[in-house]
C-alpha cells in the first residue's frame, strides 16, 4: 500500500516534469472558427464559432481572453478562456488582420489592412483611443522587448515602420523586400527580423541605425524559388535559433541567429504561415493553411513529431502560459 | 556592376525622421485612347476612365509610400479620341519634363509614340496592347510591356485545358484583325502544349447591332446551326476580341460543350471577382475610389505605375534610363497580388506574370499550371521564352 502510494507520487512527478499541458487556440480563416488544442494529448478539444474571417489571434496578458481579429466583421472578438465562448468585441477599425499588445497588456495595436492605419485600443475600456497613419496594407506588428518601439510592416509600401508608442507617430521607416508580412525582435532587441513574402527573403534590420544589415535567402533542393515565401518568424528565448515559415514551400527554416545561416529545413504541412512556441519551448506549432492542420515541431530534436487536424485554412496560433 | 550599386543603394536608403531637404518629384505621363466599343454584354461596356483609374490609384499608393521617402508622384494624362496624334501627345508630355509614360494605345499608335519619344529619352509602359509583334519583330528598347501578350494569354488557357485533358478544340474566330491574331496565338499554344484543333470556323461580322429588342430569339436558333456538324470535340475555343459572337456561344452550341477563349473561361490579367493573395485590399481600394469594378486594363495601368514607384523607391532616382536599367536587372520585382513576384524578361521587356482564368463570376484557376516546368521560371512557360524571341533590343 505505501509502496503503491509512493509509486503514484513518483509517476505524478514524472508526468509533471516530462510535459506540462498547455492550451493552443488556432484561428481557421475559412471555417470562421477557432480550434482549441490540448498540447498533452494533441487533440482538438473544442471548436468555437467566431466572426467572419478570423486571422490574428493572441492571449491577453492576464490569460482571461483570447483575442481574434475577424477582418470581414471589422471587429476583434474576445473568447472567454473559462467558457470558450465569445464574450464581447473590441472596436478595431476596418478589416483588422493582425495585432500586438503593449508591455503591460493594456493597449492593443492593430493593423487595419484596408485603411493604411495602425489603430490603438484600450482593451479594458474596449475603446479606440488613437491611430497612426502608415504605408499601404499594414500587416506585421511587434513591440520591441523594452516596449519603446512598435514595429508595423506595410505590404505594398514594402517597409517596416518604427512607431513611437507614446507620441503615436512614425519615427523611421526602413525599406525591405516585397510584401513584408511579419516582424520579430531578437530577445536582446539588437536585431529586427522582417519577412518578405513575395521578395522571398528575411531582412535583418539594425533597429538603432534603421538600416538593413543582412538579408537571409532560402534555397530548398527541388523547390522552385518562387514558392519560397517567408511569413512567420519565431525566435527562441535564448536568442540562438530562429524559425521562419516558408509558406507554399511547405517548410520551416531553422536559422542560427549568430551566423544568419540556415541550419535545416523542416517539412511541415502545406502553406505554413504562423507559428508559436509552447512556453517551455519544447514544441513549436505551425499553422498549415492548405492542408488544414497544425504541425508540431520538437524544438530540441528539430523534427516534426505530430500533426493535428483543425478547421479550414488555419491562419494563426496562440498558446497559454500555463 | 549594376547589381553592386543597387545593393549599395538599398542599404543606404534607410529613412529617418530627418528627411532630405528636397522632395523627389516624379511626374508620370498617361496616354490613353477613348475607344467607343460596343460589347455583347452590358456588363462589359468600357468605362470612360478604363485604365486611367488604375494608374490614378497606383499614384495614391506610390504617394503613401513616398511620404516616408520624401518622394512624390503625379500623373498627367492625355486621352486621345480615335484620330488624335500620339506623336503630338508625346511631345506635349516631353515638353512638360515627363520621361516615363504609361500608354494604353493600339500597336501602331504605340510604335509611333515610342519612336517619337526615343530621341528625347522617353520610356513607355505598354498597359493596353497585347500584340505579339510588339514583343517580337517590332520590339523597342524604350517600351516595357506590362500587359500580357496574346501568346501568354493563349498559353495560360491552353495549359489549363490540357491539364483537364480537354485536348480536342473546335476553334471559332472572328473576321477582324485582332480576332485573327488571337486565333494565331491559340494555334501556337495548341501545338506547344499538345492540344489538337479538330475544326476551325470563321464567324463573319456582317455588321448590325449587338443588341436588339427581341434578338435573343434569333440567336438561340442561329448558334446551334453555326456550330453543328463538327467532328467530336472537348471544348469550343473562341477568338473574338471584337466582341461580335463569342458571348453568344455558351449554352447555345449544337453539342453540349464548354466554351473558352473570348467567352466562357477567359484568360486575363485581372478579374473583379478575384480576392486571393491580398487582392481583396486592392479591389476594395479601387471600388471605394471609383464606384465600379477593377478591370484587367485598370490592373495593367496600376501595375505600370507601381513598377515605376517600386524602382524609384529602391533607387531614389527618377530618370527613365536608371529606371529601365534597374527594372531589367536582377534586383527588380513588383508584388501585384498574383502569388508570385513579377519581374521583367530582359530579352523583350515583357513583365512575367501569372494569368487568371475567369468565368465571369469567379476565378477558376491561375496559370502556369502544375507540371508545366521550366529551368528558370515557370512563368516563362507563358509567351515567348528566350529561345523563341525574335526581339533585338536596340
Amino acid at each position: 500500500m505505501p509502496l503503491r502510494f509512493l509509486l503514484g507520487i513518483g509517476l505524478a512527478m514524472l508526468f509533471a516534469n516530462s510535459a506540462e499541458a498547455f492550451t493552443a487556440y488556432v484561428s481557421n480563416e475559412k471555417s470562421n472558427t477557432v480550434s482549441k488544442i490540448d498540447t498533452d494529448s494533441w487533440k482538438v478539444t473544442k471548436t468555437i464559432k467566431v466572426g467572419q474571417r478570423p486571422r490574428g489571434i493572441a492571449y491577453t496578458k492576464d490569460q482571461k481572453y483570447v483575442l481574434v481579429a475577424c477582418g470581414d466583421d471589422d471587429t476583434i472578438q474576445l473568447i472567454d478562456t473559462q467558457t470558450d465562448a465569445v464574450a464581447g468585441s473590441l472596436p478595431s477599425g476596418p478589416d483588422p488582420e493582425f495585432f500586438t499588445a503593449g508591455p503591460d497588456g493594456k493597449l492593443l495595436y492593430v493593423a487595419n489592412e484596408n485603411d493604411n492605419t495602425v489603430t490603438i485600443i484600450d482593451i479594458q475600456r474596449r475603446a479606440l483611443i488613437g491611430a497612426v497613419q502608415v504605408g499601404v496594407e499594414p500587416e506585421g506588428m511587434v513591440m520591441s522587448p523594452d516596449g519603446k518601439i512598435l514595429i508595423n510592416t506595410s505590404e505594398t509600401t514594402n517597409m517596416a515602420h518604427f512607431i513611437d508608442p507614446v507620441k503615436r507617430e512614425v519615427v523611421a521607416s526602413v525599406l525591405v523586400d516585397q510584401r513584408p508580412r511579419f516582424a520579430a525582435f531578437t530577445p536582446d532587441g539588437t536585431e529586427l527580423w522582417v519577412s518578405a513574402e513575395v521578395g522571398g527573403t528575411v531582412s535583418v534590420v539594425d533597429p538603432v541605425k534603421h538600416v538593413v544589415e543582412h538579408r537571409i535567402e532560402f534555397a530548398i533542393p527541388g523547390m522552385r524559388s518562387d514558392a519560397i515565401q517567408p511569413v512567420g518568424i519565431n525566435i527562441n528565448r535564448d536568442g540562438k535559433l530562429a524559425f521562419v515559415a516558408l509558406g507554399p514551400a511547405n517548410h520551416v527554416a531553422v536559422i542560427d541567429i549568430k551566423t544568419h545561416k540556415v541550419l535545416k529545413y523542416l517539412l511541415v504541412g502545406q502553406r505554413v504561415w504562423h507559428m508559436e512556441f509552447t512556453p517551455d519551448e519544447k514544441y513549436l506549432l505551425t499553422t498549415n493553411g492548405l492542408s488544414n492542420d497544425v504541425s508540431v515541431i520538437d524544438v530540441a530534436g528539430l523534427k516534426v513529431v505530430n500533426t493535428v487536424q483543425v478547421g479550414e485554412l488555419p491562419w494563426g496560433v496562440t498558446i497559454s502560459d500555463h | 556592376m549594376i547589381r553592386t550599386s543597387v545593393v549599395a543603394t538599398l542599404l543606404v536608403i534607410a529613412v529617418s525622421p530627418v528627411l532630405p531637404a528636397s522632395t523627389l518629384d516624379v511626374k508620370i505621363g498617361y496616354i490613353g485612347s477613348i475607344e467607343k466599343m460596343t460589347t455583347i454584354s452590358l456588363l462589359e461596356m468600357p468605362a470612360p476612365n478604363a485604365g486611367l483609374a488604375g494608374a490614378q490609384l497606383a499614384i495614391d499608393d506610390n504617394n503613401t509610400t513616398g511620404k516616408f521617402l520624401n518622394q512624390s508622384f503625379a500623373l498627367q494624362e492625355i486621352m486621345l479620341n480615335g484620330e488624335g496624334d500620339p506623336a503630338a501627345a508625346v511631345q506635349k508630355l516631353a515638353d512638360a519634363g515627363i520621361s516615363l509614360i504609361v500608354a494604353d494605345l493600339p500597336a501602331d499608335a504605340l510604335i509611333k509614340a515610342a519612336d517619337a519619344g526615343r530621341e528625347r529619352g522617353l520610356v513607355f509602359f505598354n498597359a493596353g496592347a497585347t500584340d505579339d509583334r510588339l514583343r517580337q519583330d517590332d520590339c523597342r528598347m524604350n517600351v516595357v510591356h506590362v500587359a500580357p501578350s496574346r501568346a501568354m494569354l493563349a498559353d495560360a488557357l491552353a495549359q489549363y485545358l490540357v491539364w483537364k485533358h480537354w485536348t480536342r478544340w473546335f476553334l471559332v474566330f472572328g473576321s477582324h484583325e485582332p480576332d485573327k491574331l488571337f486565333a494565331d496565338a491559340l494555334r501556337r499554344s495548341a501545338t506547344r502544349f499538345g492540344a489538337r484543333i479538330v475544326q476551325e470556323r470563321e464567324f463573319k461580322d456582317t455588321g448590325g447591332a449587338r443588341r436588339t429588342d427581341t434578338g435573343l430569339v434569333q440567336i438561340q436558333s442561329q448558334i446551334p446551326l453555326f456550330t453543328q456538324s463538327a467532328p467530336d470535340y472537348d471544348v469550343l475555343v473562341t477568338a473574338d476580341e471584337s466582341q461580335v459572337f463569342a458571348n453568344y456561344m455558351p449554352f447555345r452550341t449544337s453539342q453540349p460543350r464548354p466554351v473558352a477563349g473570348s467567352a466562357g473561361l477567359e484568360p486575363t490579367s485581372w478579374d473583379a471577382s478575384f480576392g486571393q493573395w491580398g487582392a481583396l485590399q486592392l479591389q476594395s481600394r479601387f471600388t471605394k475610389k471609383f464606384s465600379r469594378w477593377m478591370t484587367a486594363l485598370d490592373m495593367q495601368a496600376w501595375t505600370a505605375v507601381r513598377m515605376i514607384g517600386e524602382a524609384v523607391s529602391r533607387t531614389n532616382l527618377a530618370d527613365a534610363k536608371t529606371i529601365v536599367s534597374y527594372m531589367r536587372g536582377p534586383d527588380f520585382a513588383v508584388a501585384a497580388f498574383k502569388g508570385d513576384k513579377l519581374t521583367l524578361r530582359d530579352w523583350d521587356l515583357q513583365l512575367r506574370q501569372p494569368i487568371l482564368l475567369a468565368d465571369g463570376r469567379t476565378v477558376v484557376s491561375v496559370s502556369p499550371q502544375p507540371g508545366f516546368l521550366h529551368q528558370n521560371s515557370e512563368l516563362d512557360t507563358l509567351g515567348f521564352d528566350r529561345p523563341d524571341t525574335k526581339c533585338q533590343l536596340k
